[in-house]
């Protein structure tokens, strides 16, 4: 835990870092080398380890994370409209306004633990959600979604529809056609953007290391532990809890906008409260509390995203072509349950698997195995237990 | 000697029934001071009363002349009482050296501080003084377990080493001996005479006379809800009232 | 008068529907302890299998009328029923009453999923945290609504009243306004009065009977009832069967209301979780008052009259009622003290 020192856990960041710039050498060949999905993986990895802060550390269940997500995607695309193409203020402004955002809804939900906290965060995400589709449209532009347009040529009537982009006008900035996110100058698409996106992520995991090694992060577990024993030992929990939440809201607002830069389009079924539960699913998938743990289970899950819902019927029957034909059509209705639209269905299983016989989620596992290789040389105690 | 808890009138009743009835009590610092009675006397009630967990219906309690009801455990905790309880409340899923180190963090930071960049392993004062404390209750050899591990005598330990480390002025120790064998008992009859040596006044509550004529330098007698008797050890062994509470006079 | 009384109806039928799958949310916490995410797709189950008999029962013969031609000169093709081929008139009552006749289903067919679900899956979460019951019963969730979507698709599948039902009735008529001042859908009061009676059976069930004696016991103190040597695993075996049965028949009935989706369970879920707390956790009566009052609310809160002072009230009512009573009244409406305040 955080009794590994700083040249450990420096090692350690550094590994971390060198992996992530690698991803698209490394993955490759597991056919992951492509920049859609190394920025998912680097996107929601950043989601996942915010809403481990709160999760993970406190045991605080927020299942209304996703609005944040939201807000965040709003607010850049806003910038891109109203200010610059340039990813800076766009990022900038969103992790301040989820930041804002969720020290509000923080406030009000931490007044309550357990259950009814979870209840708390999931009624105010349906309502961002709900109210993103109906009065706010003129802030989300409801269904359609909020978009990056052309640079309005006359007066401006309708700020939806009509960008002005005030300082890359002022700057004299030429635009043909609608623009492309950029960083001062450099264009953010493809590869640029994954590394946007892993240089964030690297920055962001950082920053979660330190909060778990720090006197904050032990207070959080503390949290988690006994509250009741923390209240007598002279601790106020709730602003520690209200920070983390705060916390893990702008990680989620940085996600969000990063959503937004490798794609300008902002849409309120982000906030939805399924979104909500695929983050509580990544970071359980991965190990809830570990470090390492979201960034994995994100990955994970957006890979076999991406791979399950590829497949279809035919990719099946070319693949099992080789079986007799009744066995092939028997086997390929089956698997067709799970794979393509049927990729959720996956998905719930595995969310159902983890919580059943890995609790721990991934990093679990792995410290198992490790375990079960180790055993035999040394009696294992709490002391050398893996933490990552 | 000067008063350092002043409790004056306290009364708390739960719906009908009324659990504590004009109770006065004043504890002199530095003193070892027993709280006894049989079950159902209302000795937790008025702990909690002391720690904000309760708020009495009436009264006044004073800790170091400072009006202390009405305000929240963590800041009772900061004005100087710590409070043992009768089934260990430690954090059982960290190590014992966390548990010792976040209460020592809470004395220096304040109830809230956010130092998130601060690494715990750069505190090494703090982490020294938890080492030693747990040294003096005897768990420094497992410093690196996981606390649920312990067993109940030693995580009674562990947590006096919790409320240690902070340096209370008053500690409140509820039943510190339940539940132990005898040889357990000594050795916390022991450890509380060494922290008795520190100057700490305390407040302790238990069943066993064993212990309480061993550590206390002055006992209360608490029966249904008031205090019927109180004095020195010797005092109180030959007070009849005392005899009738405890041998069920009371009830019959 | 009529304006405020058409909204109480308009919010009966929904506010029936929130508190049976609220019931059985609050029977399946108060009795075993767990938190249900997974109750919603009973309700959706229910519903599909509304859908399932409705679409059996109206499985066509196709014959060829050479007698009949079509406008393009190809025989016209006679569907007809099989159900109504077989037995005729009472092929035809079968079909056009098959939502009703679909109780004959869900309950066997629910019932059994309850059972096995207790069995197979909550059992070994009742000693774990609340959070991972949540996960789990989430997981359980999208796995049954992607199994349906599987098998009945995405979109909605409209299943049919029967016919004499189709209309509505003149309540306005019954409090003595000018007739077709308030029509109100015949379904939909049914649907009302079908909700009251599932709900004074559960409740007579929890009254009048030893074993529903025995699990109120259970609900107030479930170790001294074990200390009894009463059986009290098995009996919450049922009772999480008893629940599943009532989001089940409250899935149904609601077919010809709002035609269902496979996702319809998890959008009555979130509103229902926000009607037990409400309510008050692990508070029967809590949960059926909390449901019809949140139906009716949030029909008032529809009125364009009340939209125009607030805008967009009618979408967040709900969320906004829950936030403001778990904030001030924390164990809801009649909950217990003491139930999950840890």
């Amino acid at each position: 835990m955080f009794k590994r020192n700083a040249r450990q856990d420096l090692i350690f960041f550094l590994v971390f870092s060198a992996f992530v710039l690698s991803m698209p050498v490394l993955l490759a060949p597991i056919g992951a080398g492509y920049p859609d999905l190394l920025q998912k993986f680097a996107i929601y990895g950043l989601f996942a380890i915010g809403f481990n802060i709160l999760f993970g550390l406190t045991g605080y269940l927020s299942f209304g994370h996703a609005a944040f997500l939201g807000v965040g995607s709003y607010a850049a695309v806003w910038m891109f409209k109203l200010l610059t193409m340039n990813v800076i203020p766009a990022i900038v402004f969103a992790v301040i306004i989820s930041g804002l955002f969720a020290l509000a809804i923080g406030y009000v939900s931490l007044k309550r633990s357990g259950i009814y906290f979870s209840i708390l965060t999931l009624a105010f995400a349906e309502m961002s959600y709900k109210l993103a589709y109906s009065v706010l449209t003129p802030l989300t532009n409801g269904e359609t979604g909020l978009q990056v347009k052309l640079r309005a040529s006359g007066p401006v009537t309708d700020l939806i529809n009509q960008d002005v982009r005030v300082l890359d006008a002022a700057m004299g900035i030429e635009e043909n056609g609608i623009p492309a996110p950029s960083l001062f100058g450099l264009e953010i698409t493809g590869w640029q953007a994954f590394y946007l996106c892993a240089v964030m992520l690297i920055a962001g995991f950082y920053i979660a290391m330190r909060i778990n090694r720090s006197s904050f992060g032990m207070m959080l577990r503390a949290i988690k532990s006994n509250q009741n024993r923390l209240n007598y030992t002279g601790v106020y929990p709730r602003p520690y809890l209200l920070a983390a939440f705060t916390i893990s809201g702008m990680y989620a607002g940085l996600a969000g906008a990063l959503l937004a830069v490798t794609d300008p389009l902002a849409g309120a079924e982000r906030m939805q409260w399924t979104a909500s539960g695929e983050v509580v699913l990544m970071t359980i998938l991965g190990g809830a509390g570990t470090l390492l743990g979201p960034f994995l289970g994100a990955a994970v899950i957006k890979y076999f995203e991406n791979i399950f819902s590829a497949i279809n019927e035919n990719s099946l029957h070319a693949v099992l072509s080789f079986l007799p034909d009744p066995v092939e059509n028997a086997l390929v209705s089956v698997l067709s349950m799970f794979v393509g639209e049927g990729w959720h269905l996956t998905l719930g299983l595995l969310f159902m698997l983890i919580v059943i016989f890995l609790p721990g989620g991934l990093i679990e596992g792995f410290n198992r195995l490790i375990g079960l290789f180790t055993r035999s040389r040394k009696q294992t105690t709490g002391e050398n237990r893996e933490e990552a | 000697m000067a008063a350092i808890l002043q409790i004056t009138d306290v009364n708390k009743s739960f719906g009908g029934l009324r659990a504590l009835w004009d109770v006065n009590l004043t504890v002199e610092e530095g003193t070892v001071h027993a709280i006894i009675g049989p079950n159902g006397a209302g000795k937790s009630t008025l702990l909690n009363c002391l720690v904000g967990r309760l708020k009495p219906d009436t009264g006044s309690v004073t800790f170091e002349g400072r009006p202390i009801i009405g305000l929240p455990p963590h800041r009772i905790n900061q004005l100087g009482i710590a409070r043992v309880f009768q089934t260990p409340e430690i954090f059982e899923d960290l190590t014992l050296l966390d548990n010792v180190l976040i209460p020592a963090m809470a004395k220096e930071d304040g109830a809230f501080r956010l130092n998130a960049w601060q690494r715990v392993t750069r505190r090494r004062a703090l982490i020294e003084e938890a080492e030693h404390i747990l040294e003096d209750v005897g768990l420094a050899d497992q410093r690196h377990r996981i606390a649920a591990a312990l067993s109940r005598g030693d995580k009674r330990r562990l947590e006096l080493a919790m409320c240690l480390i902070q340096k209370p002025k008053l500690l409140l120790l509820d039943e510190p001996t339940a539940g132990m064998s005898r040889a357990d008992t000594n050795n916390t009859i022991e450890l509380l005479k060494k922290i008795g040596e520190k100057g700490i006044t305390k407040i302790i509550i238990e069943h066993d006379m064993h212990v309480v004529f061993s550590l206390a330098h002055r006992i209360s007698v608490l029966a249904r809800g008031t205090f019927i008797a109180d004095g020195t050890p010797d005092e109180i062994k030959g007070d009849p009232k005392v005899q009738e509470a405890y041998l069920g006079g009371a009830h019959l | 008068m009529d304006a405020i009384l058409l909204q109480v109806l308009n919010g009966l039928d929904k506010g029936g529907a929130y508190a049976l799958i609220a019931l059985g949310l609050t029977l399946a916490f108060g009795t075993l302890g767990i938190v249900n995410f997974a109750h919603g797709a009973l309700f959706m189950l229910g519903a599909f299998c509304a859908v399932a008999l409705n679409k059996l029962l109206t499985l066509e013969k196709v014959t060829l009328d050479p007698t009949q031609k079509t406008p393009w000169g190809a025989p016209l093709e006679i569907r007809t029923p099989y159900v109504e081929a077989w037995l005729g008139d009472f092929g035809k009552f079968l079909v056009d009453w098959s939502v009703p006749i679909s109780i004959l289903v869900v309950v066997p067919v629910m019932l059994l999923i309850g059972i096995a679900m207790e069995r197979g899956l909550i059992r070994h979460f009742y000693k774990r945290p609340h959070a991972d019951q949540i996960l789990v019963t989430f997981g359980l969730a999208i796995v049954l609504q992607e199994i349906v979507k599987h098998f009945f698709g995405a979109n909605p599948i409209p299943v049919p009243a029967p016919a004499i039902f189709a209309g509505s009735a003149d309540v306005g008529a019954l409090f003595g306004l000018p007739p077709n001042t308030i029509v109100y859908p015949w379904w939909r009061l049914i649907y009302f009065l079908f909700a009251l009676v599932v709900i004074g059976i559960v409740f007579a069930f929890l009254q009048l009977t030893t074993f529903g004696m025995v699990v109120r016991a259970g609900m107030r103190d479930r170790e001294t009832v074990g200390l009894l040597g009463i059986n009290i695993e098995r009996r919450f075996t049922i009772v999480f069967g008893i629940a599943a049965i009532v989001a089940g028949l409250a899935g149904a009935m609601y077919t010809p209301v709002l035609p269902p989706n496979y996702h319809i369970g998890m959008d009555f879920l979130v509103l229902s979780f926000v009607v037990v707390v409400v309510g008050g956790m692990g508070s029967l009566g809590g949960a059926v008052l909390a449901g019809f009052l949140l139906g009716i609310l949030q029909s008032f809160a529809s009125m364009n009259e009340v939209k125009a002072i607030i805008p967009g009230i009618d979408q967040i009512i709900i969320y906004l009622v829950a936030v403001v009573i778990l904030l001030t009244r924390p164990r809801g409406l009649m909950g217990r003290k003491g139930v999950m305040e840890d």
